[in-house]
């Protein structure tokens, strides 16, 4: 009896196994302050109730990366369960000089610096482990940043889906319009994650792209 | 005699990487830069070779010492020709890069089309 039992059981969990939809796993990439944190937190707040991390105006304040399992979206009638991960900043250098502009003393500066470095190899290599990429910018700043370019090129390479977020529009100087024109192979949504524009729309999108 | 003081900048032809393994091309590059060289690549480095050269570039990177580098490539192009698309699913053609020194090589503007930089020869 119980060796039919524990057959059961084994053949049971193997059938789950073979056949279980995982949750597709995001990655919120970008550079550093473009409101990554602020979106994962504004996603998490929404359908959750809970939040992923700080933010702060300082650069690199997400150093390791955070993943969230199991986010449920329901947008328009339909529902998606999505495996969340907030990546810190990508950067091609990290200079602790910067943060101690910021107001930091050398040694929390250069220990800052050290662990944001860090970050930025932990952001690279969950590149490679990803079902897609919300690719949020700062829609005041230049498009055409290397980050921007080598994730989405990444992205390309491997035939994954990419959301491109437009953050920060409550800023008079941003200009969503400039980032369509640099990627307009890619979806993009505009919203100020901080103040919650436009957020309905970004879930739609989300669902549309990684549903 | 007056000593030529500047900078020295290689431009590196696609012949030359495609001799190159990935690892051996972001070594290659990694060590030309952290000499202080701006490198010049005719046709750039895949998405792939461009996230190994900043993973790379920071596990190297020193508090007052070597403080990353400046990298700027045009975005790719997917290759719509009939051999392309047999080839692979989705191949990229890779375009031209601008490699330097952090603390030498600044950006200035740039788009589709035109990288507009800065090269300082006061580190």
């Amino acid at each position: 009896m119980g060796v039919i039992t524990s057959f059961k059981r084994n053949f049971s969990d193997l059938f789950k196994k073979l056949f279980k939809k995982q949750n597709a796993r995001i990655g919120i990439y970008g550079p550093p302050n473009a409101g990554k944190t602020t979106l994962a937190n504004r996603i998490l707040r929404d359908w959750t109730g809970d939040a992923m991390g700080s933010v702060s105006h300082i650069a690199h304040e997400t150093r390791r990366a955070r993943r969230r399992e199991g986010v449920t979206i329901n947008t328009n009638g339909s529902s998606i369960t999505l495996d969340i991960i907030d990546t810190p900043g990508l950067a091609t250098k990290i200079d602790f000089h910067e943060f101690m502009e910021q107001g930091m003393d050398e040694t929390e500066s250069k220990r800052r610096a050290k662990e944001a470095t860090e970050g930025v190899i932990e952001a690279v290599k969950w590149l490679e482990n990803l079902d897609g990429v919300i690719l949020v910018m700062d829609a005041t700043e230049d498009p055409f940043t290397q980050v921007n370019v080598t994730v989405i090129g990444n992205m390309e390479a491997r035939n994954l889906p990419l959301l491109i977020v437009a953050n920060k529009v409550d800023l008079p100087e941003a200009s969503p319009s400039t980032i369509r024109d640099a990627f307009p192979q890619h979806p993009m949504v505009s919203i100020s994650a901080l103040e919650g524009k436009n957020v309905e729309t970004f879930y739609e999108e989300l669902a549309k792209r990684f549903g | 005699m007056i000593a030529m003081q500047g900078f020295q900048m290689d431009l590196v032809s696609e012949h030359r990487l495609s001799q190159m393994s990935p690892v051996e091309k972001v070594r290659f590059i990694i060590d030309e830069v952290k000499n202080g060289k701006i490198l010049v690549l005719e046709k750039g480095l895949s998405p792939e070779e461009e996230a190994s050269l900043i993973e790379m570039t920071m596990t190297l990177i020193e508090p007052d010492g070597f403080s990353g580098i400046e990298m700027e490539s045009y975005p790719s192009e997917v290759d719509t020709s009939f051999i392309g698309k047999i080839l692979k699913k989705n191949a990229l053609k890779t375009r031209l890069t601008v490699i330097g020194p952090a603390d030498q090589l600044k950006t200035l503007k740039k788009d589709r089309n035109m990288i507009s930089a800065l090269i300082s020869t006061n580190k």
